[in-house]
Protein backbone atom coordinates (compact mmCIF):
# COMPACT_ATOMS: atom_id res chain seq x y z
CA UNK A 1 0.00 0.00 0.00
CA UNK A 2 2.62 2.44 1.06
CA UNK A 3 4.56 1.99 -2.23
CA UNK A 4 1.07 2.49 -4.26
CA UNK A 5 0.44 5.47 -2.45
CA UNK A 6 4.06 6.73 -2.79
CA UNK A 7 3.60 6.48 -6.95
CA UNK A 8 0.14 8.47 -6.76
CA UNK A 9 1.62 11.23 -4.58
CA UNK A 10 4.23 11.27 -7.51
CA UNK A 11 1.81 11.65 -10.27
CA UNK A 12 -0.15 14.29 -8.39
CA UNK A 13 3.48 16.03 -7.63
CA UNK A 14 4.15 16.07 -11.55
CA UNK A 15 0.82 17.02 -12.36
CA UNK A 16 1.83 19.90 -10.17
CA UNK A 17 4.35 20.68 -12.15
CA UNK A 18 2.52 20.04 -15.22
CA UNK A 19 0.09 23.13 -14.12
CA UNK A 20 2.91 25.52 -13.61
CA UNK A 21 4.33 24.88 -16.79
CA UNK A 22 1.15 25.37 -18.47
CA UNK A 23 0.90 28.86 -17.74
CA UNK A 24 3.77 30.05 -20.67
CA UNK A 25 0.61 29.92 -22.69
CA UNK A 26 -3.05 31.88 -22.33
CA UNK A 27 -3.59 28.32 -24.55
CA UNK A 28 -2.05 25.78 -22.74
CA UNK A 29 -3.12 27.30 -19.12
CA UNK A 30 -6.56 25.96 -19.56
CA UNK A 31 -5.65 22.56 -19.59
CA UNK A 32 -2.66 22.99 -17.25
CA UNK A 33 -5.25 24.48 -14.80
CA UNK A 34 -7.25 21.11 -15.39
CA UNK A 35 -3.84 19.14 -14.70
CA UNK A 36 -3.69 20.82 -11.64
CA UNK A 37 -7.38 20.04 -10.29
CA UNK A 38 -6.60 16.21 -10.77
CA UNK A 39 -2.91 16.22 -8.81
CA UNK A 40 -4.91 17.40 -6.26
CA UNK A 41 -7.82 15.21 -6.61
CA UNK A 42 -5.38 12.10 -6.59
CA UNK A 43 -2.98 13.87 -3.50
CA UNK A 44 -6.57 13.85 -1.50
CA UNK A 45 -7.78 10.41 -2.67
CA UNK A 46 -4.61 8.92 -1.85
CA UNK A 47 -4.35 10.49 2.06
CA UNK A 48 -7.40 8.45 2.48
CA UNK A 49 -6.61 5.05 1.28
CA UNK A 50 -3.31 5.61 3.89
CA UNK A 51 -5.25 7.33 6.47
CA UNK A 52 -5.85 4.96 9.54
CA UNK A 53 -9.34 5.22 10.90
CA UNK A 54 -10.56 8.36 9.66
CA UNK A 55 -13.25 10.72 11.06
CA UNK A 56 -15.19 11.07 7.97
CA UNK A 57 -18.02 13.28 8.79
CA UNK A 58 -15.22 15.67 10.27
CA UNK A 59 -13.56 15.61 6.80
CA UNK A 60 -16.58 15.58 4.78
CA UNK A 61 -17.87 18.81 6.38
CA UNK A 62 -14.59 20.80 6.23
CA UNK A 63 -14.18 20.16 2.85
CA UNK A 64 -17.47 20.72 2.20
CA UNK A 65 -17.34 23.87 4.19
CA UNK A 66 -14.57 25.20 2.36
CA UNK A 67 -15.87 24.36 -1.06
CA UNK A 68 -18.62 26.35 -0.86
CA UNK A 69 -16.79 29.37 0.57
CA UNK A 70 -14.07 29.18 -1.97
CA UNK A 71 -16.62 28.52 -4.98
CA UNK A 72 -18.28 31.41 -4.00
CA UNK A 73 -15.26 33.54 -3.57
CA UNK A 74 -13.80 32.96 -7.00
CA UNK A 75 -17.36 33.67 -8.88
CA UNK A 76 -17.81 37.28 -6.76
CA UNK A 77 -14.50 38.71 -6.78
CA UNK A 78 -13.55 41.26 -8.86
CA UNK A 79 -10.72 41.23 -10.90
CA UNK A 80 -9.46 44.73 -9.13
CA UNK A 81 -9.97 42.69 -6.04
CA UNK A 82 -7.71 39.95 -7.07
CA UNK A 83 -4.87 40.87 -4.68
CA UNK A 84 -6.47 40.71 -1.74
CA UNK A 85 -8.12 37.54 -2.73
CA UNK A 86 -4.73 36.29 -3.28
CA UNK A 87 -3.35 37.46 0.54
CA UNK A 88 -6.42 35.99 2.26
CA UNK A 89 -5.36 33.02 0.48
CA UNK A 90 -1.61 32.92 2.00
CA UNK A 91 -3.01 33.67 5.20
CA UNK A 92 -4.89 30.66 5.28
CA UNK A 93 -1.95 28.21 4.46
CA UNK A 94 -0.19 30.04 6.76
CA UNK A 95 -2.99 29.17 9.49
CA UNK A 96 -3.55 25.58 8.69
CA UNK A 97 0.47 24.74 8.49
CA UNK A 98 -0.07 26.36 12.51
CA UNK A 99 -3.64 24.25 13.19
CA UNK A 100 -1.29 21.11 11.47
CA UNK A 101 1.82 21.37 13.49
CA UNK A 102 0.09 22.36 16.64
CA UNK A 103 -2.27 19.16 16.40
CA UNK A 104 0.81 16.98 16.01
CA UNK A 105 2.08 18.51 19.12
CA UNK A 106 -0.93 17.49 20.63
CA UNK A 107 -1.18 13.77 18.74
CA UNK A 108 -1.45 11.70 21.96
CA UNK A 109 0.84 8.47 21.64
CA UNK A 110 3.12 10.10 19.06
CA UNK A 111 6.61 10.76 19.77
CA UNK A 112 8.81 13.26 18.05
CA UNK A 113 12.02 12.82 16.77
CA UNK A 114 14.87 15.32 17.62
CA UNK A 115 14.68 16.54 13.78
CA UNK A 116 10.96 16.30 13.39
CA UNK A 117 10.84 18.83 16.72
CA UNK A 118 13.10 21.05 14.61
CA UNK A 119 10.79 20.22 11.53
CA UNK A 120 7.35 21.31 13.33
CA UNK A 121 9.29 24.13 14.66
CA UNK A 122 9.99 25.67 11.13
CA UNK A 123 6.77 24.36 9.93
CA UNK A 124 4.82 26.09 12.68
CA UNK A 125 6.65 29.90 12.61
CA UNK A 126 6.96 30.06 8.82
CA UNK A 127 2.78 29.44 8.69
CA UNK A 128 2.11 31.90 11.65
CA UNK A 129 4.64 34.78 10.13
CA UNK A 130 2.73 33.81 7.00
CA UNK A 131 -0.88 34.05 8.12
CA UNK A 132 -0.30 37.33 10.58
CA UNK A 133 1.90 38.63 7.62
CA UNK A 134 -1.19 38.05 5.31
CA UNK A 135 -3.92 39.44 6.91
CA UNK A 136 -1.53 42.58 7.47
CA UNK A 137 -0.90 43.21 3.52
CA UNK A 138 -5.07 42.15 3.20
CA UNK A 139 -5.72 44.53 5.51
CA UNK A 140 -3.08 47.46 3.40
CA UNK A 141 -4.58 45.99 0.14
CA UNK A 142 -8.20 46.77 0.84
CA UNK A 143 -8.06 49.97 2.46
CA UNK A 144 -8.85 48.60 5.79
CA UNK A 145 -5.73 49.98 7.31
CA UNK A 146 -4.30 52.34 5.32
CA UNK A 147 -1.72 51.15 2.57
CA UNK A 148 1.24 53.53 4.28
CA UNK A 149 4.08 52.21 5.61
CA UNK A 150 4.29 52.55 9.15
CA UNK A 151 7.62 52.78 10.62
CA UNK A 152 9.16 54.05 14.48
CA UNK A 153 12.09 54.35 16.05
CA UNK A 154 13.69 50.92 16.90
CA UNK A 155 11.44 48.63 15.13
CA UNK A 156 14.38 46.39 13.65
CA UNK A 157 15.61 46.35 17.15
CA UNK A 158 11.81 45.01 18.43
CA UNK A 159 12.28 42.24 14.93
CA UNK A 160 15.20 40.80 16.28
CA UNK A 161 14.26 40.79 19.58
CA UNK A 162 10.80 39.03 18.42
CA UNK A 163 13.47 36.62 16.47
CA UNK A 164 15.56 35.56 19.07
CA UNK A 165 12.25 35.27 22.08
CA UNK A 166 11.03 33.26 19.19
CA UNK A 167 13.83 30.71 18.48
CA UNK A 168 14.38 30.59 22.49
CA UNK A 169 11.19 29.54 22.97
CA UNK A 170 11.64 26.96 20.36
CA UNK A 171 14.77 25.83 21.89
CA UNK A 172 13.05 25.12 25.61
CA UNK A 173 10.56 23.21 23.21
CA UNK A 174 12.72 20.90 21.84
CA UNK A 175 14.53 20.29 25.31
CA UNK A 176 11.75 20.26 27.46
CA UNK A 177 8.73 18.78 25.20
CA UNK A 178 6.56 21.53 26.38
CA UNK A 179 3.96 22.39 24.53
CA UNK A 180 3.63 25.66 26.20
CA UNK A 181 6.80 26.29 24.77
CA UNK A 182 5.62 25.39 21.68
CA UNK A 183 2.48 27.84 21.82
CA UNK A 184 4.24 30.71 23.19
CA UNK A 185 6.84 30.14 20.29
CA UNK A 186 3.55 30.07 17.74
CA UNK A 187 2.46 33.44 19.89
CA UNK A 188 6.27 35.11 19.37
CA UNK A 189 5.83 34.46 15.81
CA UNK A 190 2.47 35.64 15.34
CA UNK A 191 3.19 38.73 16.46
CA UNK A 192 6.67 39.11 14.28
CA UNK A 193 4.22 38.58 11.42
CA UNK A 194 2.72 41.93 12.32
CA UNK A 195 5.77 43.51 13.10
CA UNK A 196 7.57 42.73 9.58
CA UNK A 197 4.82 43.85 7.51
CA UNK A 198 3.70 47.16 8.62
CA UNK A 199 6.86 48.81 7.57
CA UNK A 200 6.29 47.63 4.00
CA UNK A 201 3.56 49.78 1.93
CA UNK A 202 2.81 51.90 -1.15
CA UNK A 203 4.16 51.23 -4.50
CA UNK A 204 5.94 47.74 -2.27
CA UNK A 205 2.71 46.08 -1.97
CA UNK A 206 3.07 43.41 -5.25
CA UNK A 207 6.79 42.33 -3.42
CA UNK A 208 4.49 42.10 -0.34
CA UNK A 209 2.02 39.76 -2.33
CA UNK A 210 4.95 37.93 -4.12
CA UNK A 211 6.64 37.66 -0.72
CA UNK A 212 4.04 36.38 0.72
CA UNK A 213 3.70 33.85 -1.68
CA UNK A 214 6.95 32.24 -1.47
CA UNK A 215 6.16 31.62 2.13
CA UNK A 216 3.34 30.32 1.60
CA UNK A 217 5.12 27.47 -0.28
CA UNK A 218 8.15 26.95 2.13
CA UNK A 219 5.03 27.23 4.98
CA UNK A 220 3.65 24.10 3.53
CA UNK A 221 7.05 22.35 2.71
CA UNK A 222 7.71 22.12 6.22
CA UNK A 223 4.99 20.43 7.25
CA UNK A 224 5.65 18.30 4.39
CA UNK A 225 8.86 17.49 6.16
CA UNK A 226 7.36 17.14 9.58
CA UNK A 227 5.01 13.95 7.85
CA UNK A 228 8.02 12.84 5.46
CA UNK A 229 5.41 13.77 2.61
CA UNK A 230 6.68 14.38 -0.92
CA UNK A 231 3.71 16.07 -2.61
CA UNK A 232 3.85 18.11 0.28
CA UNK A 233 7.19 19.23 0.06
CA UNK A 234 7.61 19.05 -3.77
CA UNK A 235 4.53 21.20 -4.15
CA UNK A 236 5.51 23.84 -1.21
CA UNK A 237 8.78 23.95 -3.00
CA UNK A 238 7.48 24.80 -6.38
CA UNK A 239 5.01 27.42 -5.10
CA UNK A 240 8.29 28.53 -2.83
CA UNK A 241 10.33 29.45 -5.26
CA UNK A 242 7.56 30.77 -7.90
CA UNK A 243 6.59 33.04 -5.34
CA UNK A 244 10.35 34.09 -4.96
CA UNK A 245 11.06 34.44 -8.83
CA UNK A 246 8.04 36.93 -8.91
CA UNK A 247 9.54 39.13 -5.56
CA UNK A 248 12.46 39.06 -7.68
CA UNK A 249 10.89 40.33 -11.02
CA UNK A 250 9.20 42.97 -8.92
CA UNK A 251 12.20 44.55 -7.39
CA UNK A 252 13.74 44.76 -10.48
CA UNK A 253 10.79 46.57 -12.31
CA UNK A 254 11.41 49.23 -9.37
CA UNK A 255 15.04 48.92 -9.44
CA UNK A 256 14.69 48.28 -5.51
CA UNK A 257 16.74 45.30 -3.84
CA UNK A 258 14.73 43.21 -1.66
CA UNK A 259 16.45 44.19 1.55
CA UNK A 260 15.75 47.57 0.95
CA UNK A 261 12.09 46.31 0.46
CA UNK A 262 11.81 44.45 3.64
CA UNK A 263 13.34 47.07 5.39
CA UNK A 264 10.48 49.00 4.72
CA UNK A 265 9.49 52.54 4.56
CA UNK A 266 9.34 53.71 0.70
CA UNK A 267 5.80 54.49 1.26
CA UNK A 268 6.69 57.35 4.08
CA UNK A 269 9.97 58.73 2.59
CA UNK A 270 9.01 60.78 -0.74
CA UNK A 271 7.63 64.17 0.33
CA UNK A 272 11.34 65.15 0.60
CA UNK A 273 12.38 64.03 -2.73
CA UNK A 274 9.50 65.56 -4.73
CA UNK A 275 10.70 69.16 -3.61
CA UNK A 276 13.73 68.57 -6.55
CA UNK A 277 11.08 70.37 -9.21
CA UNK A 278 11.69 74.18 -10.00
CA UNK A 279 9.13 76.48 -9.90
CA UNK A 280 6.16 76.55 -12.36
CA UNK A 281 6.30 75.23 -15.21
CA UNK A 282 4.31 74.86 -18.27
CA UNK A 283 2.38 72.30 -20.12
CA UNK A 284 -0.18 72.56 -23.00
CA UNK A 285 -3.85 70.80 -22.14
CA UNK A 286 -6.21 69.75 -24.40
CA UNK A 287 -9.94 68.64 -24.71
CA UNK A 288 -10.57 64.91 -25.36
CA UNK A 289 -12.15 65.86 -28.49
CA UNK A 290 -8.80 66.99 -29.47
CA UNK A 291 -7.13 64.07 -28.16
CA UNK A 292 -9.33 61.62 -30.24
CA UNK A 293 -8.72 63.59 -33.72
CA UNK A 294 -4.72 63.42 -33.21
CA UNK A 295 -5.36 59.72 -32.46
CA UNK A 296 -8.03 58.37 -35.53
CA UNK A 297 -5.32 60.44 -37.82
CA UNK A 298 -2.31 58.52 -36.68
CA UNK A 299 -1.14 55.33 -38.28
CA UNK A 300 -0.04 53.58 -34.75
CA UNK A 301 -1.04 54.10 -30.94
CA UNK A 302 0.31 53.13 -28.25
CA UNK A 303 -1.87 53.13 -24.85
CA UNK A 304 0.11 52.94 -21.75
CA UNK A 305 -2.66 51.80 -19.17
CA UNK A 306 -1.56 52.60 -15.25
CA UNK A 307 -4.01 51.48 -12.31
CA UNK A 308 -5.45 54.83 -12.06
CA UNK A 309 -7.35 53.27 -14.99
CA UNK A 310 -8.47 50.25 -13.16
CA UNK A 311 -9.73 52.36 -9.98
CA UNK A 312 -11.91 54.60 -12.68
CA UNK A 313 -12.97 51.28 -14.17
CA UNK A 314 -12.45 52.72 -17.46
CA UNK A 315 -10.73 49.66 -19.54
CA UNK A 316 -13.89 48.58 -21.15
CA UNK A 317 -14.78 51.81 -22.47
CA UNK A 318 -10.62 51.94 -23.15
CA UNK A 319 -11.66 48.98 -25.62
CA UNK A 320 -14.20 50.00 -27.09
CA UNK A 321 -11.75 53.44 -28.07
CA UNK A 322 -9.19 51.14 -28.76
CA UNK A 323 -11.44 48.81 -30.96
CA UNK A 324 -12.68 51.56 -33.24
CA UNK A 325 -8.92 52.85 -33.68
CA UNK A 326 -8.14 49.81 -35.06
CA UNK A 327 -11.49 49.56 -37.14
CA UNK A 328 -10.02 52.96 -38.88
CA UNK A 329 -6.76 51.65 -39.54
CA UNK A 330 -4.94 52.46 -36.44
CA UNK A 331 -2.30 50.14 -35.54
CA UNK A 332 -3.04 49.97 -31.41
CA UNK A 333 -1.04 48.23 -29.05
CA UNK A 334 -1.12 48.32 -25.20
CA UNK A 335 2.27 48.55 -23.57
CA UNK A 336 2.47 47.23 -19.83
CA UNK A 337 4.95 47.52 -17.22
CA UNK A 338 5.72 44.94 -14.44
CA UNK A 339 4.45 46.63 -11.97
CA UNK A 340 1.43 48.50 -13.24
CA UNK A 341 -1.12 46.85 -11.22
CA UNK A 342 -1.17 46.08 -7.28
CA UNK A 343 0.29 42.21 -8.22
CA UNK A 344 2.43 40.69 -10.88
CA UNK A 345 0.77 41.13 -13.81
CA UNK A 346 -2.83 42.43 -12.73
CA UNK A 347 -2.89 44.81 -15.63
CA UNK A 348 -2.98 42.10 -17.91
CA UNK A 349 -6.00 40.26 -16.39
CA UNK A 350 -8.09 43.53 -16.19
CA UNK A 351 -7.49 44.07 -19.60
CA UNK A 352 -8.52 40.07 -20.70
CA UNK A 353 -11.36 41.09 -18.65
CA UNK A 354 -12.31 44.25 -20.89
CA UNK A 355 -11.90 41.98 -23.70
CA UNK A 356 -8.38 43.28 -25.07
CA UNK A 357 -7.04 41.29 -27.62
CA UNK A 358 -4.07 39.25 -26.05
CA UNK A 359 -1.96 39.78 -28.83
CA UNK A 360 -2.79 43.48 -28.46
CA UNK A 361 -0.90 43.45 -25.51
CA UNK A 362 3.23 44.08 -25.00
CA UNK A 363 5.38 43.56 -22.32
CA UNK A 364 8.15 46.62 -21.44
CA UNK A 365 11.24 44.78 -23.26
CA UNK A 366 9.21 43.78 -25.99
CA UNK A 367 7.58 47.21 -26.89
CA UNK A 368 9.80 49.64 -25.46
CA UNK A 369 12.30 49.71 -28.73
CA UNK A 370 8.77 50.65 -30.96
CA UNK A 371 8.21 53.64 -29.22
CA UNK A 372 10.34 56.09 -31.31
CA UNK A 373 8.41 55.04 -34.61
CA UNK A 374 4.77 55.83 -32.30
CA UNK A 375 2.82 58.50 -33.81
CA UNK A 376 0.74 58.97 -30.62
CA UNK A 377 1.05 57.82 -26.80
CA UNK A 378 -1.77 57.38 -24.96
CA UNK A 379 -0.92 57.56 -20.83
CA UNK A 380 -4.18 57.18 -18.86
CA UNK A 381 -3.69 56.46 -15.05
CA UNK A 382 0.33 56.23 -15.39
CA UNK A 383 2.67 58.36 -14.36
CA UNK A 384 6.16 57.03 -12.63
CA UNK A 385 6.21 54.47 -14.86
CA UNK A 386 6.71 56.86 -18.04
CA UNK A 387 8.94 59.64 -16.11
CA UNK A 388 12.08 59.58 -17.96
CA UNK A 389 13.72 60.71 -14.69
CA UNK A 390 14.42 57.21 -14.11
CA UNK A 391 16.72 57.42 -17.32
CA UNK A 392 18.16 60.68 -16.98
CA UNK A 393 18.27 62.10 -13.35
CA UNK A 394 20.49 60.67 -10.90
CA UNK A 395 19.22 62.44 -7.87
CA UNK A 396 15.86 60.92 -8.62
CA UNK A 397 14.82 58.38 -5.88
CA UNK A 398 13.79 56.22 -8.83
CA UNK A 399 16.53 56.78 -11.17
CA UNK A 400 17.51 53.23 -12.74
CA UNK A 401 14.31 51.97 -12.55
CA UNK A 402 13.44 51.21 -16.03
CA UNK A 403 10.54 52.57 -17.93
CA UNK A 404 8.37 52.49 -20.58
CA UNK A 405 9.74 55.04 -23.52
CA UNK A 406 6.64 56.89 -24.05
CA UNK A 407 8.61 60.49 -24.36
CA UNK A 408 10.37 59.11 -27.28
CA UNK A 409 7.16 59.00 -29.30
CA UNK A 410 6.36 61.59 -31.74
CA UNK A 411 3.09 62.68 -29.74
CA UNK A 412 2.04 61.98 -26.15
CA UNK A 413 -1.85 62.22 -24.33
CA UNK A 414 -1.41 61.91 -21.12
CA UNK A 415 -5.15 61.70 -19.27
CA UNK A 416 -4.97 62.37 -15.86
CA UNK A 417 -6.84 64.05 -13.03
CA UNK A 418 -4.75 67.11 -12.14
CA UNK A 419 -0.91 67.85 -11.95
CA UNK A 420 -0.44 66.25 -9.02
CA UNK A 421 2.64 63.59 -8.12
CA UNK A 422 1.80 60.67 -8.80
CA UNK A 423 2.27 57.57 -6.36
CA UNK A 424 6.11 57.90 -5.42
CA UNK A 425 5.40 61.94 -5.05
CA UNK A 426 7.32 62.76 -8.19
CA UNK A 427 6.87 65.38 -10.27
CA UNK A 428 6.73 64.02 -14.29
CA UNK A 429 9.02 65.87 -17.14
CA UNK A 430 7.32 64.24 -19.32
CA UNK A 431 3.91 66.54 -18.59
CA UNK A 432 6.16 69.26 -19.49
CA UNK A 433 7.15 68.42 -22.92
CA UNK A 434 6.47 70.56 -25.95
CA UNK A 435 4.83 67.19 -27.73
CA UNK A 436 2.80 66.21 -24.79
CA UNK A 437 -0.89 67.07 -24.54
CA UNK A 438 -2.85 67.43 -21.09
CA UNK A 439 -6.02 65.76 -20.75
CA UNK A 440 -7.57 66.26 -17.46
CA UNK A 441 -10.39 64.58 -15.80
CA UNK A 442 -11.77 61.27 -14.86
CA UNK A 443 -10.06 58.56 -17.12
CA UNK A 444 -13.50 57.02 -17.14
CA UNK A 445 -15.18 60.04 -18.86
CA UNK A 446 -12.42 61.40 -20.68
CA UNK A 447 -12.06 57.81 -22.29
CA UNK A 448 -15.69 57.98 -22.78
CA UNK A 449 -15.76 61.58 -24.73
CA UNK A 450 -12.43 59.59 -26.61
CA UNK A 451 -15.23 57.35 -27.94
CA UNK A 452 -17.75 59.93 -29.11
CA UNK A 453 -15.08 61.64 -30.72
CA UNK A 454 -13.83 58.74 -33.04
CA UNK A 455 -17.34 57.36 -33.13
CA UNK A 456 -19.33 58.67 -36.33
CA UNK B 1 19.48 2.75 6.24
CA UNK B 2 19.12 6.83 5.16
CA UNK B 3 17.11 8.89 7.76
CA UNK B 4 13.97 10.29 5.97
CA UNK B 5 15.24 13.41 6.85
CA UNK B 6 17.90 13.44 4.08
CA UNK B 7 15.09 11.36 1.36
CA UNK B 8 12.94 14.75 2.11
CA UNK B 9 15.48 17.46 1.90
CA UNK B 10 16.59 15.85 -1.75
CA UNK B 11 13.36 16.06 -2.99
CA UNK B 12 13.23 19.35 -1.35
CA UNK B 13 15.94 20.65 -3.08
CA UNK B 14 15.65 19.07 -6.57
CA UNK B 15 11.70 20.35 -6.73
CA UNK B 16 12.90 23.90 -5.51
CA UNK B 17 15.01 23.69 -9.37
CA UNK B 18 12.92 22.38 -10.93
CA UNK B 19 10.09 24.98 -9.76
CA UNK B 20 12.67 27.67 -10.22
CA UNK B 21 12.83 26.58 -13.84
CA UNK B 22 9.46 25.88 -14.53
CA UNK B 23 8.47 29.53 -13.33
CA UNK B 24 10.78 31.48 -15.43
CA UNK B 25 8.76 30.16 -18.46
CA UNK B 26 5.70 31.49 -17.57
CA UNK B 27 4.76 34.13 -19.25
CA UNK B 28 4.30 37.71 -17.48
CA UNK B 29 0.99 38.27 -18.53
CA UNK B 30 0.03 35.44 -16.81
CA UNK B 31 1.78 36.15 -13.53
CA UNK B 32 -1.52 36.70 -11.68
CA UNK B 33 -2.88 33.37 -12.61
CA UNK B 34 0.21 31.97 -11.45
CA UNK B 35 -0.48 33.35 -8.27
CA UNK B 36 -3.80 32.40 -8.24
CA UNK B 37 -3.26 28.78 -8.89
CA UNK B 38 -0.03 28.40 -6.86
CA UNK B 39 -2.12 29.19 -4.32
CA UNK B 40 -4.65 26.40 -4.97
CA UNK B 41 -1.57 23.96 -5.15
CA UNK B 42 -0.14 24.86 -1.53
CA UNK B 43 -3.61 23.97 -0.75
CA UNK B 44 -2.13 20.41 -0.72
CA UNK B 45 -1.32 21.43 2.52
CA UNK B 46 -4.84 19.90 2.99
CA UNK B 47 -2.86 16.01 2.76
CA UNK B 48 -1.20 17.38 6.40
CA UNK B 49 -4.40 18.57 7.98
CA UNK B 50 -6.16 15.03 6.70
CA UNK B 51 -3.79 12.99 8.26
CA UNK B 52 -4.78 14.36 11.77
CA UNK B 53 -8.17 14.07 11.65
CA UNK B 54 -8.31 10.16 13.08
CA UNK B 55 -9.66 8.18 15.43
CA UNK B 56 -7.35 8.36 18.38
CA UNK B 57 -7.60 5.67 20.39
CA UNK B 58 -11.24 5.15 19.83
CA UNK B 59 -11.96 8.87 20.15
CA UNK B 60 -13.26 10.57 16.76
CA UNK B 61 -13.13 14.57 18.69
CA UNK B 62 -9.77 14.92 20.03
CA UNK B 63 -7.85 18.76 20.33
CA UNK B 64 -6.00 16.90 17.40
CA UNK B 65 -8.93 16.07 15.03
CA UNK B 66 -10.81 19.28 15.43
CA UNK B 67 -7.65 21.35 14.72
CA UNK B 68 -7.15 18.98 12.24
CA UNK B 69 -10.39 20.26 10.77
CA UNK B 70 -10.12 23.47 10.52
CA UNK B 71 -6.76 22.75 8.38
CA UNK B 72 -8.80 21.17 6.22
CA UNK B 73 -12.00 23.43 6.02
CA UNK B 74 -8.97 26.81 5.21
CA UNK B 75 -7.17 24.50 3.09
CA UNK B 76 -10.10 23.82 1.01
CA UNK B 77 -11.38 27.20 0.63
CA UNK B 78 -7.53 27.71 -1.10
CA UNK B 79 -8.19 24.55 -3.35
CA UNK B 80 -11.53 25.55 -4.49
CA UNK B 81 -11.17 29.43 -4.66
CA UNK B 82 -7.67 29.09 -5.86
CA UNK B 83 -8.42 26.61 -8.86
CA UNK B 84 -11.69 28.47 -10.05
CA UNK B 85 -10.67 31.87 -9.70
CA UNK B 86 -7.54 30.78 -11.92
CA UNK B 87 -10.03 29.05 -14.41
CA UNK B 88 -12.00 31.95 -14.40
CA UNK B 89 -9.16 34.48 -15.42
CA UNK B 90 -7.53 32.01 -17.78
CA UNK B 91 -11.21 31.82 -19.92
CA UNK B 92 -11.25 36.03 -20.37
CA UNK B 93 -7.67 35.61 -21.66
CA UNK B 94 -8.90 32.97 -23.85
CA UNK B 95 -12.14 34.76 -25.11
CA UNK B 96 -11.65 37.50 -28.19
CA UNK B 97 -8.99 35.08 -29.78
CA UNK B 98 -10.41 35.77 -33.16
Amino acid sequence: MENISAILYLIAAVLFILALKGLSSPVSALRGNLYGMVGMLIAVVTTFLIMDKPVLALIGAAIAGGAVIGAWRAKTVEMTGMPELVAAMHSLVGLSAVLIAVAAIFHSGVEHTPVQKVELFIGAFIGAITFTASVVAFGKLSGKFGSKAVSFSGQHLLNLILAIAMVGFGIVYFVSDSHAAFLAMVAVALVLGVTLIIPIGGADMPVVVSMLNSYSGWAAAGIGFTLNNPVLIIAGACVGSSGAILSYIMCRAMNRSIVSVLLGGFGAEPAAAAAGASGPKNYKSGSAEDAGFLMSNADSVIIVPGYGLAVSRAQHALQEFAELLHEAGVKVRYAIHPVAGRMPGHMNVLLAEAEVPYEQVQEMEEINSDFANTDVVLVIGANDVVNPAAQKDKASPIYGMPILEAHKARTVVVVKRSMNAGYAGLDNELFYMDKTMMVFGDAKKVVEDLVKSVAH
Amino acid sequence: MIDPFITSLTVFVLAVFVGYHVVWNVTPALHTPLMAVTNAISGIIVVGALLQVVDINGEAITLTSVLGAIGIFLASINIFGGFLVTQRMLDMFKKKKR
